[in-house]
């Protein structure tokens, strides 16, 4: 089931620099293929910190304290991720913290798995439903530009956004163990 | 570890002479009673009060204490509030950090919504969950006077520690603070010499 079989592409290495320059001190996350790189290139930053999270929605906590703290961070998570989150994304409105999240698709592209589809479908909705804005992601060039305008929007502009790397963009999942 | 005959501390008291003794600490509070407890001991720019968010207050003290690793942290919760976010004691044993300090106030009941009985009443025993996530410094106080002792280690920022109080199950009068998120959120900014955007 791990199967982290793409090499690095340039896009996850642009995200992590995106990150890096954008003064992102904390990275949280619950793991997915598709966050691999900008995970291990955060590991190897003695400047940034990553925090394996057990769920989610601990990540919203989590960086909501970073910010109150005076750092930046963000929350990478797969589209599964976003629904256990519902009710601490009350946090961000009540508080108006700022707030990036990097989604990776799951269940709308070439899906095998049919239990990703539910969550997958309902994923935009779910983060619109609780006041996030949603910017979605499908090929290399788009998902640069649009975490550095999700850096800008909530780290300057006080948004609440998440960047949707969608399912095509990450590429199909190789089910078959060699 | 017959905790319900032994829970006679006063949570208000025990809030009041710990907060007391860490005039530099960054306090976040747990939903429901530790605010109004926190709150009842006097208000301060340094205290961050949740009024939902229920689980997360562990993992919003984490990001403001790896932010903040000078400055002693401290949250304040009861047990409800602690069990619903137990899989953020493994996130906080994974990061260790330091100047991170846990106190649950544990009444064995959901004391907001009917004093119902909650999970350290029925078998869960908080301080050994949370040891076993590699949260060496955990224990159970039992007594006020433990206060001091506790209040020390906070200071000393070597931790990260993680404290169960038996408190007793009394229903208080309730002390309000604001529930202006944005308000407590930029004024604790500011007390840390950050401007709002």
């Amino acid at each position: 089931m791990n199967t982290t079989a793409s090499p690095a592409s340039g896009w996850q290495e642009n995200i992590f620099s995106i990150l890096k320059s954008g003064s992102v001190r904390q990275v949280a996350y619950v793991p997915d293929a598709g966050h691999s790189h900008v995970i291990e290139r955060v590991q190897q930053d003695p400047q940034m910190r990553d925090i394996v999270l057990t769920t989610e929605e601990e990540g919203v906590a989590l960086v909501s304290g970073a910010w109150l703290g005076g750092q930046r961070a963000v929350l990478l998570m797969q589209s599964s991720g976003v629904g256990n989150c519902v009710n601490l994304f009350s946090l961000l409105q009540s508080c108006r913290f700022p707030f990036l999240t990097l989604v990776t698709m799951r269940g709308e592209y070439a899906e095998f798995n049919p239990w990703q589809c539910p969550m997958g479908q309902a994923t935009q909705a779910a983060l619109e439903l609780m006041g996030i804005t949603v910017l979605r992601a499908s090929t290399p060039e788009e998902a640069e530009d649009l975490v550095s305008a999700g850096v800008d929007a909530a780290f300057e502009g006080g948004q609440q956004v998440a960047v949707l790397l969608s399912q095509r963009l990450i590429g199909r999942k190789k089910w078959e163990r060699k | 570890m017959n905790t319900k005959t032994s829970a006679n501390i006063d949570r208000r008291a025990f809030v009041a002479r710990l907060l007391a003794r860490c005039p530099d600490a960054l306090v976040v509070t747990g939903l429901g009673s530790p605010t109004y407890d926190v709150f009842a001991s006097g208000d301060s720019d340094r205290y961050f009060y949740l009024w939902g968010a229920m689980g997360g207050s562990t993992s919003l003290a984490l990001g403001l204490a790896l932010a903040q690793p000078q400055r002693p942290v401290i949250a304040i919760t009861g047990d409800g509030e602690q069990l619903m976010g137990l899989g953020s004691l493994a996130t906080l044993g994974a990061q260790q950090p330091a100047n991170l300090t846990l106190v649950v106030l544990d009444n064995g009941h959901f004391g907001e919504t009917g004093m119902q009985r909650s999970h350290t009443s029925l078998g869960t025993k908080l301080a050994q969950v949370a040891r076993a996530c590699g949260i060496e410094q955990s224990g159970e106080i039992h007594d006020i006077d433990e206060v001091d002792a506790l209040a020390a280690r906070i200071n000393a920022r070597s931790g990260p520690g993680f404290a169960q109080v038996h408190v007793k199950a009394d229903e208080l009068p309730r002390a309000l603070p604001s529930r202006d998120g944005v308000y407590v959120k930029n004024r604790f900014r500011q007390a840390l010499g950050f401007a709002p955007l």
